[in-house]
């Protein structure tokens, strides 16, 4: 289905640092395609981050974010190789789940 | 070949799909999104979009802070961040007032998490950004006006 995120999470002076860039087409459902045919809404709705099972970010995202979303935050805590773990679901019921360790 | 044909078609096959997982009970979207702010999401106005968050009439402040560029060329992408140095921040909500979908995100902080995200927009005009904070259980906010370039050639 979706294409993987890209997440880079760095520990630096006790507080992790987390960027992740989403593959979604985050349709808004305003838009029309050529034969003037309203293209269905399609966007992520809800986005958690978790640092070894403890929830670190839970989002909530609405039609207005860009397409490919990109997100960054920081908590602290999170020691090198530590695990991220970020997941979504959107509007049709897809979701996906990507895990990184902390550099 | 006839492009509107081709479209049908895949919506109605992407249809097809879907019904049969949900007949199957494979997907229940009432329950994927059952801690999705609708309300918040669908508000066409500030007021609505305030009290979906039951924030009433958040108070301006200069600890919220929304670093958004003065002008956007391309509305399509808005780099919009938000830092609240208002203690025990557990929320931040970004708004754009003329978007038809005028709340954009909404981020729940638990403890330990920085009260600082930056996120990309979409902006159909120029319009206010507003960031909504709700710190120690009061509601804040910050606004900022971010010109749209239209014609997406920087002119």
């Amino acid at each position: 289905m979706a294409s993987p995120m890209r997440i880079r999470a760095a520990a630096k002076d006790g507080v992790t640092e987390v960027r992740v860039l989403m593959s979604h087409v985050m349709e808004t459902g305003q838009r029309k395609d050529s034969s003037g045919a309203v293209i269905p809404a399609h966007f992520i709705t809800e986005l958690t981050a978790k640092h070894n099972d403890r929830l670190v970010l839970a989002a909530e995202f609405g039609p207005s974010v860009s397409t490919n979303p990109y997100l960054a935050f920081k908590f602290a805590g999170g020691a090198k190789g530590d695990k991220l773990v970020v997941s979504w679901v959107d509007n049709k019921g897809d979701s996906r789940s990507d895990e990184v360790q902390i550099a | 070949m006839n492009p509107q044909r081709r479209d049908t078609l895949k919506a109605g096959g992407g249809l097809g799909v879907l019904g049969l997982f949900a007949a199957a009970g494979l997907i229940k979207p009432e329950m994927a999104q059952a801690a999705w702010n609708k309300t918040a999401f669908e508000a066409k106005n500030m007021e609505a979009a305030f009290a979906a968050f039951s924030a009433g009439k958040p108070a301006e402040s200069a600890d919220v802070v929304i670093t958004a560029p003065d002008i956007a060329e391309n509305g399509a992408v808005v780099p919009v961040g938000v830092v609240s140095k208002l203690p025990a921040t557990e929320q931040i909500v970004i708004m754009i007032e003329k978007n038809p979908n005028m709340v954009a995100a909404s981020f729940t902080l638990p403890e330990g998490t920085v009260a600082d995200v930056q996120t990309r927009v979409k902006m159909g005009q120029t319009s206010d950004v507003y960031a909504m904070v709700k710190a120690d259980g009061k509601f804040y906010m910050a606004r900022k006006e971010v010109k749209v370039t239209l014609g997406g050639c920087g002119g």
